[in-house]
């Protein structure tokens, strides 16, 4: 019972980042647990099992489409209950999902219905024996790293966006289709509309690059210099304090830290930020930070690999320019 | 209507914290303690929705050690009715079985609406709100930045990373609360001094034995000391040449 179920999700038919490195966990879980399989959960409308070929990529063994009109939004009880009554049926060792807001909302239903433990949110597996599974998962807002014991089959488990890394376990998967346990047209909590964000920018959880904006903006039209150096890295997303999304500069979702998102991109760049813990708490393991403070004193020159000390409303068209030629000298 | 909000009491987030002489807890000595950020805003907003609707009733439950008192009567001097202490000696870490506890005292209350955070600050799950719901066999809505109950139904906004989702329900329902909705109120010293007379009831936590438990904690490594590059525009040049040359970021 080495097997692994894998939960690989899609927005809009397409998947998202986090599918494959939660395949890819679950393939090194199974290697590391004696060789079982990955079977592979894709939701989506009709065509979606063409996906099959990038899970096996990452080395699922088996997919299993779940296609229905109906599945072009997310249908969480639909979903939860298709992967309980798989879990029931065949038996696993582990669940994993992705720690994002479809697996937040997967996670803890299949964990009731399955009465099966759960740790969500891991960015490590420690060892895997054949009745309890060791992890890591962060808490006290990143503060503490929790190792925790897991004992029972399955253990459902959600990773970390960007903890995995997705490797290549190149193989052919069969390609099995399921129906759904549950009409996804019956769900109880409609869906009544999807408002898109920002158009043309990565996720915050996906984005390499975030550049992230503070109180020291001074005011809301001057987001326009954190979109701008945004645009001139290319592939980054925009990101703000608390201060900020309170004073409605920008929406919530935007929020950084403690009691927004928690980030980790290849560089965070803190544009008027001061580095109150709670903002710390969402990114201070991006992998290099980057701090434009006017104040020298200011916390956030405390993570940040590189500083500068100046008036963001200067330094940072300044910095734009400057991105942009280095992109265009590539 | 009738409302229940789950909260946890949890450390303070300025704390630094220190890891305990037996390694699998935090150093609990000098740290202050209060109601989770999410929980404290889902209180907020059972007694705005109690408030609006002119009647109703705003019931606390915790799961905990007898501290937990002091953050129900806490929720009690902002303004709700009444408290339940579920008690237990420590809460454990296992997000399943504080749901089943949660559950068995839910399930005769009668609630239209029961609430939880989003995640708590301590565990930083986000799993007992959506286990409990589907333990009573709830819809359940999770994450949730704006929220309006009428005529026994509810709609709600939730955040998606780069999207937001609007969605309808029916009650009776659970909705964990996300950021963005409300910020809780400061007890008024006339709360207070009603809230002395409130009725807080205690009666033993129905946890099993827990399935996860905690093996060690440990401090995430310091960043390695970062430096100025300088100041003002000036900088800009030497700053993009580390990111290309020695960050390799760009
Ligand atoms: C329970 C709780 C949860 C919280 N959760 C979060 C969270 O998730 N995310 C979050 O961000 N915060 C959170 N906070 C709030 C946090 O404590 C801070 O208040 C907030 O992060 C400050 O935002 P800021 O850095 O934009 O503003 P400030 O702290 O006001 O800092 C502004 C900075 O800009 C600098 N500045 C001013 N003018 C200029 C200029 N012209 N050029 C350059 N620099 C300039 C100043 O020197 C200062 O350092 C939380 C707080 C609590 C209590
Ligand atoms: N011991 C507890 N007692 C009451 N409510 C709790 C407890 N633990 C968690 N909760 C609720 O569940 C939410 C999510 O907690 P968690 O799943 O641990 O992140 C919290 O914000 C509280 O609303």
């Amino acid at each position: 019972m080495s097997n692994i179920l894998v939960f690989a999700e899609t927005r809009g038919g397409e998947l998202r980042k986090v599918a494959s490195e939660a395949v890819s966990a679950g393939r090194r879980l199974a290697d590391a647990s004696g060789g079982g399989e990955v079977h592979v959960i894709i939701a989506g409308p009709p065509g979606v099992a063409a996906k099959s070929e990038v899970l096996g990529r990452f080395g699922a063994d088996v997919v299993l489409a779940l296609e229905h009109p109906a599945l072009g939004t997310f249908a969480r009880e639909a979903i939860a209950a298709t992967l309980a009554t798989r879990a029931k049926s065949v038996g696993y060792r582990a669940i994993v999902l992705g720690f994002s807001a479809q697996g937040r909302d997967l996670g803890p239903r299949l964990a009731a219905k399955l009465d099966a433990p759960i740790v969500s949110d891991i960015v490590e597996v420690e060892s895997s024996g054949a009745d309890v599974l060791t992890v890591k998962h962060p808490s006290y807002a990143n503060k503490v790293i929790v190792t925790l014991a897991i004992t029972g089959s399955p253990a459902i488990l959600s990773v970390r966006p960007s903890a995995f890394t997705a490797t290549e376990a190149p193989r052919t998967p069969r390609v099995e289709t399921i129906a759904p346990a549950l009409d996804p047209a019956m769900e109880r909590v409609k869906v009544t509309q999807v408002v898109e964000g920002a158009k043309g920018r990565p996720d915050l959880a996906d984005a390499p690059v975030i550049v992230a904006g503070g109180r020291g903006l001074k005011a809301p039209e001057n987001f326009k210099l954190v979109e701008e150096l945004a645009d001139a890295f290319g592939n980054a997303a925009v990101g703000a304090t608390r201060a900020v999304t309170d004073e409605g500069w920008r929406p919530h979702a935007d929020q950084i830290g403690q009691t927004g998102r928690q980030v980790s991109p290849q560089l965070y760049v803190a544009l008027g930020i001061s580095g109150a813990i709670q903002h710390l708490a969402g990114m201070r393991t991006s992998k290099t930070i980057v701090a434009i403070n006017k104040d020298k004193e200011a916390p956030i020159f405390k993570v940040a690999d590189y500083g500068i000390v100046g008036d963001v409303l200067e330094v940072v068209p300044a910095l734009t320019r400057a991105v942009r030629e280095a992109k265009q000298g590539h | 209507m009738k409302i229940a909000v789950c909260i946890k009491r949890t450390p303070d987030s300025e704390t630094r914290f220190r890891i305990g002489a037996s390694n699998s807890a935090i150093d609990e000595s000098g740290v202050k303690f209060d109601m989770d950020d999410f929980a404290s805003y889902a209180v907020e907003v059972a007694l705005q929705m109690k408030e609006k609707a002119g009647s109703g009733e705003v019931v606390i439950v915790a799961l905990g050690p007898d501290s937990v008192q002091e953050t129900l009567r806490k929720a009690m001097s902002m303004g709700a009715d009444r408290a339940i202490q579920l008690k237990a000696d420590v809460i454990p870490f296992d997000g399943l079985a504080v749901a089943k506890a949660l559950a068995a005292e839910l399930e005769t209350g009668g609630f239209d609406l029961v609430l939880f955070g989003k995640h708590a600050f301590d565990t930083s799950e986000g799993v007992v709100g959506t286990a409990t719901a589907e333990l009573l066999h709830l819809q359940c809505v999770t994450a949730v930045s704006k929220l309006e109950i009428a005529n026994g139904k509810g709609s709600a906004r939730r955040e998606l990373e780069g999207a937001a989702e609007l969605v309808e329900f029916s009650l009776p329902a659970v909705v964990t609360i996300d950021e963005g909705i409300a910020r809780p109120r400061y007890p008024s010293l006339k709360g207070i001094m009603a809230a002395k007379k409130k009725p807080l009831e205690s009666r033993p936590a129905q946890l099993g034995a827990p399935r996860v438990t905690v093996k060690s904690m440990a401090l995430p490594a310091d960043r390695p000391p970062g430096r100025i590059v300088g100041e003002g525009t000036g900088a800009v040049a030497e700053l993009v040449k580390l990111l290309q040359t020695e960050a390799k970021v760009l």
